[in-house]
């Protein structure tokens, strides 16, 4: 276990580089110029040089990389071009908040996915399953700007239940985080739903739902535990692309993600910021992963990483 | 059940809402955060009138007007050529880290954004100062054309005269600074300011809210009236809207958002809660000059005549005044009996067909792709088919519309809302030098038409060298000549002049023109109070 | 023929072993409702420049109130006008061509792709497994939006461009989920004896794997359509999708959801046929796999 440890945190290393090299020349080669854009509207082209200049970005992009590179083996992630502070300041600012919104997006998207997807299983072509099945399809297209929207409106504005968005209290987090859940809660139903029913028609299992020992515990357990399997990735995944940002959630209920941070920095290409927020979300989806994979032996003993 | 924990829980937890009892204070919202509270650096929509509340330039302007007066100066002398103003500070004025402000801190403040270190988007307002263009340059260690008189005492002397000079002595890039606090906090200026301003910085929570307290040591009795106002970021216009109904928020900052507009105006008691105000705005198609057809000035005039701006501003819920020259109304130099170009399909596509396209042709226009632009583009698009001008539609991300703008001989068409134009000062030369002039016209120019007319170039220098206020409406004369000849050329299709909606609660009053100043965008913070007051 | 016999056996199986006579009736209404409503947007997509009524791109005068606001469902107006006048009705019809040719197509590309890397990463033992997997993480680090930004920019906007970074973001969660499907299924016993007795690895797949891996591919071939359309609409917005005018379901919402509460039909028309589509994909493919593999039938 140890040793794919280390080999999978390597592996990371090479991924987080990867990911930074492939970011940095997309952003080097975008018909857009952050000077020009830090520089403003009323600026001579002299002042657009100048400040070119002093951001190193005259350089060519191997020279440019290797200068981030540089920086970033001492932690230093650079200055925002347009807040003039430092990235890992602005980056821990908003990091607690996307931490937060993550853990409370994903408990909602099981506690809404995980019973859905159970009760779809077991009650198999009874209207339960199928309101089930059309309540995960409406969940999945609802836009999210619309629920978000619309639960602000029923229960923060018309019956005050909670604040109306913002940040602070367990309180604000709950309508962020069940507009995440809704969304991916109808996947994890359905997927749940798909993955009971593949166990349960299993091997020795079939026998033992036939022969009538489903309310046996054991087999319940065993039941649920190997169809949880593609769960875990899926969790694995949105922890990753949780930690990226979510902008729409965070720009409906004011909530102060890095997702935010990321769109207005993508607007007027600052790049450092940019490159920040990559990195962070880079890190969330490798360790998110690695988490999936480290969970599957422990559903399916069965499960062993050879090579 | 779940219901009432859930209830439980928000009911325990207190909402934080910035509101403090018993204090004259207020509420404002805004969707971006607020970058940067540096003078030297902010430029946004947001920070504009904030940095003017925590610091002072020279001059100022009377409020809700654009007026100039003075400000930090008690008095001022122009010399007879227009090309020395002396300043004489008022005495007595402090740092909020307690140090009077002397005329050194003046030339220090205009230098520093002079400095390529301090990357000032302002720089280029003070060109024209002597001796600046080789202290940017790095080729001396001062700027020779400030002169420190004495203790209270600055002199800035031009290259040559420039009528509009008193307002870039009002803008914020010309606010003066304390050099001790900017050399010690470095970067964390922007973020730790310390000015002369009416407010001082109270907390700032990263992301999420700004708090100002008012400064007991303000120059000027009896201002601000407001104890506290707190900024709320990151806030949806939407929920903005909710939040004020609900007594939670005082001004919308970004304005009435355009989903709720039809319904705010009609309900009688949310539509005395509107405050509506000009702005020095003018949204506009450039037509780039040098891309065939449009060097034809016959076709640019063609395409000046298709558009339905009346439709366009109906798109927009009738927040804006149709534009029919390159000013907006509340400019000085506007001019009122200048008819334009009549909205006239059969005309335009004649005109078309005498310059040799008698079937049209295809091109291509470039818009930002926040809403309500790209809609507004699809607008402009229909209008141009109409007359057999087939014009594929480029809705892209904002830095990289600026970047084809500024790129010759890329974008034939640009619709420059949600980019340009809003004056910086309220002065007609501010709408023709950065987007309009030979003089702009390097690679990155904000000319997007790549305009460039000699004459009405010499015109418009004429016009700035009339300094004295004597010959001021002389000076607007000669603008509004200049500007009659730019729409002869058609370079542009003016389409429309914004006018500013918000809504502020019924706790707050004073004058509505504060709400919307055109100055103290969005809101003159030092001189707006509750009922109460 | 091995299709026909394959077929009349399926057949005889399912005369011989009939499940309930209600779950059939109601299974094949579902399924014909299914395929009613694909049918429906078909013809839509197909037929749209002669049974819509007015022309998508036609912002009509009259189609806003004085005060620019869009008119709700009348009669000469059957679903409203949209933001700019325009019928939502023809827009929806026309929209259908891209939807459908989005959120199937590239969503299936996207499937194809991921279920393979998936597949054969849990299978391969090894250097395959790793490199696949952690070829997975980087495409989910990928900066997309980025790409899109940079290709909206450089290129002519197009339905393929949007196509491939839809592609391209996609197949890395279905890659995921099947990975952790084909590894525990792999792993048993009949699969090790199966590969023990030197059955090529194809055919242990094809007839071995693929069957449990079925169902999540048929979630995600149908949810996968709703999100695919709405992913669609968001490029579309960074400029690199579909050109203005042209409309698209997602695309309508994406413009029109901050009018939400003024204007709700903008948003719940064109998201129904978005959920209605989607659904009627996963009705249709429920039955289309229980009919084609009797193994899987009660599943």
């Amino acid at each position: 276990m140890g040793g794919y440890l280390l080999r999978r945190l390597l592996q990371s290393v090479v991924i987080l580089l990867g990911i930074t090299l492939i970011t940095f020349a997309l952003l080097y080669l975008l018909p857009a110029d952050p000077a020009r854009m830090i520089a403003g509207r009323s600026a001579t082209a002299e002042t657009v040089t100048q400040i070119r200049a002093e951001l190193g970005l005259n350089e060519s992009l191997p020279v440019q990389y290797a200068r981030y590179l540089a920086r970033l083996a001492h932690g230093d992630l650079g200055r925002s071009y347009a807040q003039k502070i430092e990235v890992t300041e602005l980056l821990s600012s908003r990091i607690g908040a996307t931490f937060l919104l993550m853990l409370g997006g994903i408990f909602f998207e099981l506690l809404i996915g995980i019973p859905a997807g159970i009760l779809a299983a077991v009650r198999r072509r009874t209207a339960a399953d199928q309101s089930v099945m059309v309540g995960a399809f409406l969940g999945v297209s609802a836009p999210q700007f619309v629920v978000g929207l619309l639960l602000l409106y029923i229960l923060a504005y018309k019956v005050p239940v909670f604040p109306l968005g913002g940040f602070g209290s367990l309180a604000h987090l709950i309508l962020p985080a069940f507009t995440l859940g809704i969304a991916g809660g109808g996947w994890y139903a359905r997927v749940m739903r798909s993955s009971m029913l593949d166990v349960i028609h299993r091997d020795f299992v079939r026998t033992a739902w036939a022969k009538g020992l489903s309310g046996s515990r054991v087999i319940w357990k065993h039941t649920v535990r190997n169809a949880l399997l593609p769960v875990v990735s899926m969790v694995g995944l949105d922890i990753g692309t949780f930690m990226g940002g979510v902008v729409v959630v965070e720009s409906v209920f004011g909530w102060p993600g890095i997702g935010q941070l990321a769109w207005q920095a993508i607007q007027i290409v600052d790049i450092p910021v940019i490159m920040g927020v990559v990195m962070v979300s880079a890190i969330a989806i490798v360790l998110g992963n690695l988490l999936a994979d480290l969970v599957y032996p422990l559903l399916d003993p069965k499960i062993r990483y050879g090579g | 059940m779940l219901v009432s924990v859930l209830v439980a829980i928000a009911l325990v937890t207190p909402p934080l809402w910035g509101q403090s009892s018993g204090r004259a204070s207020m509420v404002v919202t805004f969707k971006d955060d607020i970058s940067t509270l540096d003078p030297a650096i902010g430029y946004d929509w947001q920070n504009w009138s904030i940095i003017k509340s925590l610091f002072d330039g020279l001059m100022d302007y009377e409020p809700g007007t654009t007026k100039l007066v003075p400000h930090l100066a008690q008095s001022y002398t122009v010399s007879a050529d227009g090309k020395t103003y002396t300043f004489k500070l008022r005495p007595g004025i402090k740092f909020t880290n307690g140090r009077t402000v002397v005329a050194r801190d003046v030339k220090y403040s205009v230098e520093r954004v002079l400095n390529p270190k301090t990357q000032s988007p302002g720089a280029g307002f003070f060109g024209n100062i002597r001796g600046a263009a080789a202290f940017s340059a790095g080729k001396t260690k001062e700027v020779s054309g400030i002169r420190v008189i004495d203790r209270s005492t600055v002199a800035f002397s031009l290259d040559k005269a420039n009528a509009a000079f008193l307002h870039t002595m009002a803008i914020n890039f010309s606010h003066v600074v304390p050099r001790e606090e900017v050399q010690r906090l470095g970067a964390q200026f922007g973020h730790k300011p310390v000015g002369t301003g009416a407010f001082r910085l109270r907390e700032w929570v990263l992301g999420q809210r700004l708090v100002l307290e008012r400064n007991p040591n303000y120059f000027l009795r009896g201002r601000p009236y407001l104890d506290r106002i707190t900024f709320q970021v990151g806030v949806e216009p939407n929920v903005a809207f909710l939040r004020l109904q609900r007594g939670q928020v005082d001004v919308l900052g970004d304005g009435i958002p355009p989903a709720q507009f039809a319904r705010v105006m009609s309900d009688s008691k949310l539509s005395r809660l509107v405050a509506v105000g000009d702005q020095l705005q003018t949204g506009y198609v450039t037509i780039n000059t040098q891309v065939p057809p449009f060097t034809d000035v016959r076709v640019r005039r063609a395409l000046n005549m298709a558009i339905d701006k009346q439709r366009i501003v109906r798109i927009i819920n009738n927040r804006a005044v149709p534009a029919k020259q390159v000013l907006p109304p509340l400019m000085p130099g506007y001019d009122r009996e200048y008819a334009g170009y009549p909205f006239d399909r059969e005309q335009a596509k004649q005109l078309l067909a005498e310059a040799g396209h008698p079937n049209g042709f295809s091109t291509v226009l470039y818009a930002n792709n926040t809403d309500p632009n790209p809609r507004i583009a699809q607008a402009i698009q229909q209008d141009l088919a109409a007359i057999g001008v087939k014009a594929e539609l480029k809705t892209l991300a904002q830095s990289t519309v600026i970047e084809a703008g500024g790129t010759k001989g890329q974008a034939p068409l640009i619709w420059s809302g949600g980019m340009a134009w809003i004056a910086d000062y309220p002065d007609a030369n501010n709408f023709y030098w950065p987007i309009l002039s030979c003089a702009a016209l390097t690679p990155g120019t904000w000319n997007w038409a790549w305009y460039c007319n000699q004459t009405v170039e010499k015109m418009v220098e004429e016009a700035d060298a009339l300094v004295q206020s004597s010959q001021a409406s002389a000076r607007e004369a000669k603008f509004r000549e200049a500007y009659r000849m730019i729409m002869n050329d058609a370079p542009w299709i003016p389409i429309f002049h914004e006018r500013r909606y918000t809504m502020r609660s019924a706790r707050m009053s004073g004058q509505v023109a504060l709400f919307v100043d055109p100055i103290h965008i969005p809101v003159h913070y030092d001189e707006v109070k509750r009922t109460s007051q | 023929m091995a299709g026909a016999k394959s077929r009349s056996r399926s057949a005889s199986i399912q005369i011989r072993q009939p499940p309930s006579a209600w779950s059939r009736v109601k299974r094949n209404k579902a399924a014909v409702f299914g395929l009613m409503v694909i049918g429906l947007v078909c013809t839509a997509a197909l037929l749209a420049p002669w049974i819509a009524p007015y022309d998508p791109a036609e912002q009509f005068s009259d189609g806003m109130t004085l005060e620019g606001r869009p008119l709700a469902p009348s009669q000469r107006f059957l679903l409203g006008t949209d933001l700019l006048g325009r019928d939502l009705l023809s827009r929806l019809i026309f929209g259908a061509r891209i939807s459908l040719l989005i959120g199937v197509i590239a969503n299936a590309v996207a499937l194809t792709i991921g279920a393979m890397f998936g597949t054969a990463a849990g299978y391969f033992k090894g250097w395959v497994s790793t490199a696949f997997m952690r070829a997975t993480d980087m495409m989910m680090a990928f900066p997309a939006l980025i790409l899109a930004i940079a290709l909206a920019a450089i290129l002519r906007p197009s339905l393929w461009i949007v196509a491939l970074v839809i592609a391209m973001v996609n197949w890395v969660w279905i890659a995921r989920v099947i990975y952790s499907v084909v590894l525990t299924t792999s792993q048993r016993e009949f699969v090790e004896a199966a590969h023990a007795l030197g059955v090529p690895t194809t055919r242990i797949i094809r007839k071995h794997l693929l069957p449990h891996l079925v169902p999540t591919l048929l979630v995600w071939g149908t949810l996968g359509i709703s999100t695919t359309v709405m992913f669609e609409a968001s490029l579309s917005f960074l400029g690199v999708g579909v050109r203005p005018p042209t409309p698209s379901w997602g695309g309508t919402i994406s413009e029109s959801q901050s009018f939400f509460l003024e204007a709700p039909w903008l948003v719940a028309v064109p998201g129904a046929s978005i959920l209605l589509t989607s659904l009627a994909f996963n009705l249709v493919g429920d039955a289309l796999r229980d009919a084609l593999d009797p193994q899987l039938r009660s599943v």
